[in-house]
């Protein structure tokens, strides 16, 4: 397989074309919005939990991207649904990036990650989970 | 400056002498689309640099070995022919700086925190790069004085009729503007802007970075008062580029760094400063640099501004004629009159990282993103273009290829 198919694998194409827990959830119980200024991607992370107040009932997303921040992130919202708020808090990024499975360069390493970066922001904010590493210090990736 | 006939540019040949094409990208040909954002260095400017540091080099301006004095008088060549390329009436008006950020820096610092303060307006265009805008913003800031922007119309061109309005909101001290925008390519009307400026008793600052290495300059002729420029747009070497600036304004400005070499007398209780440009060129100066730069001068102008202006405007023409086809192809900018040989463009629906990512495939490299230029985006409404843009090696087969990897990108990654 050719370095370009790779990139572009039919799984990436599907997420990025057909995108999972594409939306906004109104009264969402964690929220945060990332941007990337070196590529003008922008994300917006909406978290409902259930009735434990812990387990990622609903999670979607919105906002203007490439396709690998598009598709990682749409892979992101069936990753961690289910799961709770102090497990996605120390998701190991490997995990996510085993998922999308292609090689990624330095700059495209950082779209592929602003989802996750998103999200533990909103559980860090709402469940006071960890921030995600490097984030203190930060300099790509704006957090608002 | 005198007018002389160019001969049209050999393209195909001119890029022998750049060795960076003789290699492969990701096993095919370089297609270099991103000479706006740097420009490759050709032979003749790499074998001066060699030659200096082998042969000539030691610090400047220094000692009174021979050495010393063979490299300053190369250092100062390089200063004559970089004054003679924008028609500068004086060498000593030309300061070395490390680029065009640099010496708007110096200009806005040195000129700006003494001249401006509350009630005055400086004013820029909603086309500036960040290096021609910030600065401003921020001596504005430091200063109390207001910072305003000329709007652009759709086509991203000035809209001049907005000046009057924009002069009732205080004294207009400086207006600074792009010659020739890097994110559209607009050649801008700098010499009527100049003449407005100077009626408000305002300063003129010209960015022409991306003018320099493509469109003949004469400061006389635009008759501003600054003009900032870099080495590496125009096959030079980095980390240098050059400030122009009348002598008298030059003279009555306070020094912008201090150290070394920028004195008349240094004592406990006082300093004095030196002559231009030395004033301004404290520490140790990018020395090999500026010779590179020299040679690089030698050789745009051997080429000829005039025919590389012309060879640019006819890719453009044949670009765009061709991207026509191009499925959700926008491109932005004024009609190729008013226009340098750069492209921005979207594909509708794709996002430029996307754009660039699946040309790279094919050996193509353009540029994607805000472009340093972030206030024009907002304006344009996107988040970021992708940008081709020409110099004297292009070639219509990269055009070719840009389009080809475009129709690609839209089959693969359109909606």
């Amino acid at each position: 397989m050719s370095e370009f198919d790779q990139m572009y694998r039919e799984v990436i194409l599907d997420h990025y074309k057909n995108p999972r827990g594409h939306g906004e959830l109104e009264g969402a119980d964690a929220h945060a919005e990332g941007q990337n200024p070196l590529c003008g991607d922008e994300v917006s992370i909406f978290v409902v939990f259930g009735e434990d107040g812990d387990t990622i009932d609903e999670v979607k997303f919105s906002g203007r991207g490439c396709a690998i921040s598009q598709a990682a992130t749409s892979m992101l919202t069936e990753m961690v649904k289910g799961r709770t708020a102090t497990e996605v808090g120390v998701l190991d990024k490997e995990e996510l990036l085993e998922e999308i499975g292609i090689p990624l360069t330095p700059v495209r390493l950082k779209c592929a990650m602003l989802g996750l970066t998103t999200l533990k922001v909103a559980l860090h904010r709402a469940k006071g989970t960890p921030l995600p590493d490097g984030l203190a210090g930060f300099d790509e990736l704006e957090l608002s | 400056m005198a007018v002389t006939a160019q001969t049209k540019l050999n393209a195909e040949k001119l890029r022998a002498d750049f060795p960076i094409f003789d290699q492969e990208i990701r096993g095919k040909r370089l297609a270099y689309l991103d000479s706006a954002v740097s420009s490759h260095k050709p032979r003749q400017v790499l074998d001066k640099l060699r030659t200096f540091y082998e042969t000539q080099y030691a610090n400047v301006h220094r000692g009174v070995y021979t050495l010393s004095e063979v490299a300053t008088a190369e250092y100062e060549g390089a200063r004559e022919k970089v004054a003679r390329l924008v028609n500068a009436p004086e060498p000593r008006e030309l300061i070395f700086t490390h680029g065009a950020t640099e010496s708007i820096n110096l200009v806005a610092y040195a000129w700006g925190l003494d001249n401006l303060g509350p009630g005055d307006v400086v004013l820029v265009t909603e086309l500036e790069h960040h290096s021609n805008f910030v600065p401003w913003q921020y001596i504005a800031k430091r200063t109390g004085a207001t910072f305003k922007a000329i709007p652009l119309d759709e086509h991203g061109e000035l809209k001049l009729d907005s000046l009057e309005e924009l002069a009732r909101g205080g004294n207009i001290k400086v207006v600074a503007n792009n010659l020739v925008s890097n994110a559209l390519g607009t050649i801008n009307p700098v010499e009527r802007l100049t003449a407005w400026a100077h009626e408000q008793g305002a300063i003129m600052v010209v960015d022409a970075a991306q003018a320099a290495p493509h469109h003949e300059i004469d400061v006389q002729q635009l008759d501003c008062d600054f003009l900032a420029f870099s080495s590496h747009k125009m096959c030079g070497p980095t980390s240098v580029g050059a400030l122009w600036g009348r002598a008298e304004l030059l003279e009555s400005m306070a020094p912008f760094n201090l150290g070394g070499h920028m004195i008349r007398s240094v004592k406990l209780e006082e300093t004095t400063w030196g002559q231009l440009p030395y004033k301004f060129e404290a520490g140790t100066q990018p020395i090999a640099e500026a010779v590179g730069f020299g040679a690089a001068v030698d050789y745009v102008t051997d080429v000829g501004i005039a025919a590389i202006e012309e060879h640019e405007r006819e890719l453009l023409v044949y670009a765009l004629e061709r991207l026509a086809d191009v499925p959700g192809f926008i491109g932005y900018g004024p009609p190729p009159e008013r226009r340098a040989g750069i492209i921005s463009f979207n594909i509708e629906g794709i996002h430029p990282h996307d754009v660039a990512q699946v040309l790279d495939m094919e050996g193509v490299a353009i540029r994607a993103g805000h472009h340093c230029c972030q206030p024009l985006m907002s304006k344009l409404g996107v988040a970021a273009t992708n940008r081709a843009s020409f110099y004297l090696y292009t070639i219509p087969d990269e055009i070719d290829r840009l389009v080809e990897g475009l129709h690609k990108t839209h089959k693969l990654l359109g909606q």
